[in-house]
């Protein structure tokens, strides 16, 4: 077996979610080589040839892959893909935008947002929002498959020593353009990635009131997060949303402010290591899943967490 | 210009949804179905089109059993002109669902495609890039905002980390994320007047494609259930268990 994995990458740097993703092809066995697409790529490739397990570096450095877009990369993960057994990418936006479209392409079904590796063909996903878990065996000869980053523990990033290869294949399927975009700006971990995440629901009642959660997370070095709930009111922009219908996460600590926990919350946090809920309603289910529950009034809670830390760290 | 829009079927999404005990799937027996959540914003970004004076024509699809076709008449409710139903009883996998869409698609030749980012039973998040690869389209991914430009389109995407904007060539397809816009309720005289707006039903075998599906589902199982933890009594012990007993500050 043979597997290509694709690398997520912002053109500087590797993302970890491809070591998770090398953990991945590492359960399933065999050769994994790793694809860098991108524009300027020197340093990622650098450093996929660095991690763990990889047995190969592919680079396909072109303005044409600068931006990720989906027509272009599908053209060029289909054509180098299709001489391997499986082909593996992180579930990100990114892998979730072009993966799909590589296997159509390759006229093969996909996995999507595998958790775990039963055997070569056959993996675990959630279904129905994480309410149910489902094992599927995949029957085409290539095996396009999307992987939940943190379900996997990461591989080593060094001490592998992987050969790496230019490769001179440009796709340029001409039919979209990059125009702009707007990153959020913070100088917070990731949310996908943190080992830490405090995250604020309806009960924070507006967006101003995030502050305080922003002044406990710079104390921690944690990511701030939100329910949908509280997207939907407004409060926050949707890339901090945590569940189902947004970023799944699984960091060592998970601190829930004024969040109910709905089930689609509860979907993408509560593979977290540990888990505090803090909400003034003690019937919440949040407080179900939680491993340490303060049922207070968020308001008087959260800055007193801010002046405990303050003494303890 | 003519918009393509495509429905599901699926459990509502308020439902508690119960893993059968042989562990063969879901229970979807006498459980409240609704369309998609995902295929609602959808469809209202295609009624806003056309109040826009941008879409001249709403064509709502649906792949599924017979019932499906309430999702259809909802769709034509909320401002669709006239439904497609492809009518089969097998579960149609995202691979399968996007050939019988690019059959619908090379018949109505829409100048854009309009689905739902994924659907919320089977969460694949894969059926609008694969029509947009079998159709040669460019694709906008987990739209929140689309404009119409002439020939083009730009579609302002949802990314980790941001938003990212690309402008495609038209035809495109498009897959809404949540911010998109808030869908309306369908009013009680646009219900009525939905159910004479025009319905054709066909089959896959009508369109020539064979629906088998790749991937077989071995097993379903309800996901570990988390144990409740202790409650504490005030902030100071809180960090106390935190730092002492769990060790994760």
């Amino acid at each position: 077996m043979s597997i290509l994995v694709i690398a997520e990458h912002d053109n500087s740097s590797l993302k970890q979610a491809t070591l998770n993703v090398v953990a991945a092809a590492k359960a399933i066995g065999g050769d994994i080589d790793v694809l860098v697409a991108g524009e300027n790529v020197g340093a990622v490739a650098e450093a996929a040839a660095k991690a763990e397990g990889v047995n190969k570096v592919l680079v396909a450095d072109n303005a044409a892959y600068g931006h990720f877009l989906a027509e272009n990369l599908s053209e060029l993960v289909a054509e180098v893909g299709k001489g391997y057994s499986h082909i593996l990418t992180s579930a990100g936006t990114t892998g979730k935008d072009f993966m799909p479209r590589v296997a159509a392409l390759l006229d093969v079904a996909q996995v999507s947002d595998i958790i775990r590796v039963e055997s070569e063909d056959t993996f675990v996903r959630p279904i129905y929002a994480g309410n149910a878990i489902a094992t599927v065996k995949a029957s085409d000869s290539i095996k396009v498959v999307t992987v939940r980053p943190t379900a996997f523990d990461p591989v080593a990033a060094e001490g592998g020593s992987a050969s790496v290869e230019q490769l001179d294949v440009v796709k340029d399927a001409g039919l979209s353009s990059f125009v702009g975009e707007e990153k959020a700006q913070s100088d917070r971990p990731d949310l996908a990635s943190a080992g830490i995440v405090i995250s604020g629901g309806r009960g924070m009642q507006n967006g101003d009131n995030f502050k305080m959660l922003e002044q406990v997370a710079d104390l921690l070095g944690a990511a701030v997060g939100a329910s949908r709930a509280a997207v939907d009111a407004g409060f926050v922009p949707n890339d901090m949303q945590v569940g189902q219908t947004g970023k799944i996460v699984a960091p060592q600590l998970y601190v829930a402010v004024g969040i109910s926990g709905a089930i689609q919350h509860l979907a993408g946090m509560s593979d977290s290591k540990v888990i505090v809920a803090i909400n003034k309603d003690e019937e919440a289910p949040i407080f179900q899943v939680a491993d340490y529950g303060l049922v207070a009034d968020l308001f008087e809670a959260v800055p007193q967490l801010e002046e405990e830390l303050k003494k303890v760290l | 210009m003519k918009v393509l829009v495509a429905v599901k079927r699926v459990i509502d999404y308020n439902v508690k949804v119960r893993v059968k005990p042989d562990n063969t799937g879901v229970d979807l027996a006498n459980v409240k179905m609704a369309m998609n959540p995902f295929c609602e914003i959808a469809v209202e970004e295609a009624v806003r089109l056309k109040e826009k004076g941008v879409a001249s024509e709403i064509v709502v699809v649906s792949i599924g059993p017979k019932a499906s076709q309430e999702q259809i008449r909802t769709a034509l409710a909320l401002g669709a002109d006239r439904g497609i139903h492809i009518e089969t009883d097998e579960e149609v996998q995202s691979l399968e669902a996007a050939k019988l869409l690019k059959a619908v698609v090379e018949k109505e030749e829409p100048k854009l495609v309009i689905l739902g980012k994924q659907s919320i039973d089977s969460d694949n998040n894969q059926t609008g890039q694969m029509l947009a690869a079998l159709t040669g389209m460019g694709q906008g991914t987990f739209a929140s905002e689309v404009v119409v430009d002439g020939d083009k389109v730009n579609v302002t995407r949802e990314v980790d980390g941001g938003l990212m904007t690309v402008a495609l060539n038209l035809p495109a397809v498009v897959t809404t994320d949540l911010r998109l816009n808030e869908p309306r309720y369908a009013s009680l005289p646009n219900i009525m007047k939905a159910k004479k707006k025009p319905l054709d039903s066909m089959s896959p075998a009508d369109l020539g494609v064979d629906v088998a599906a790749r991937l077989s589902t071995l097993k379903v199982e309800a996901p570990a259930a988390r144990q409740a933890g202790i409650k504490v009594a005030d902030v100071a012990e809180l960090v106390d268990k935190l730092k002492n007993e769990a060790k994760v500050i």
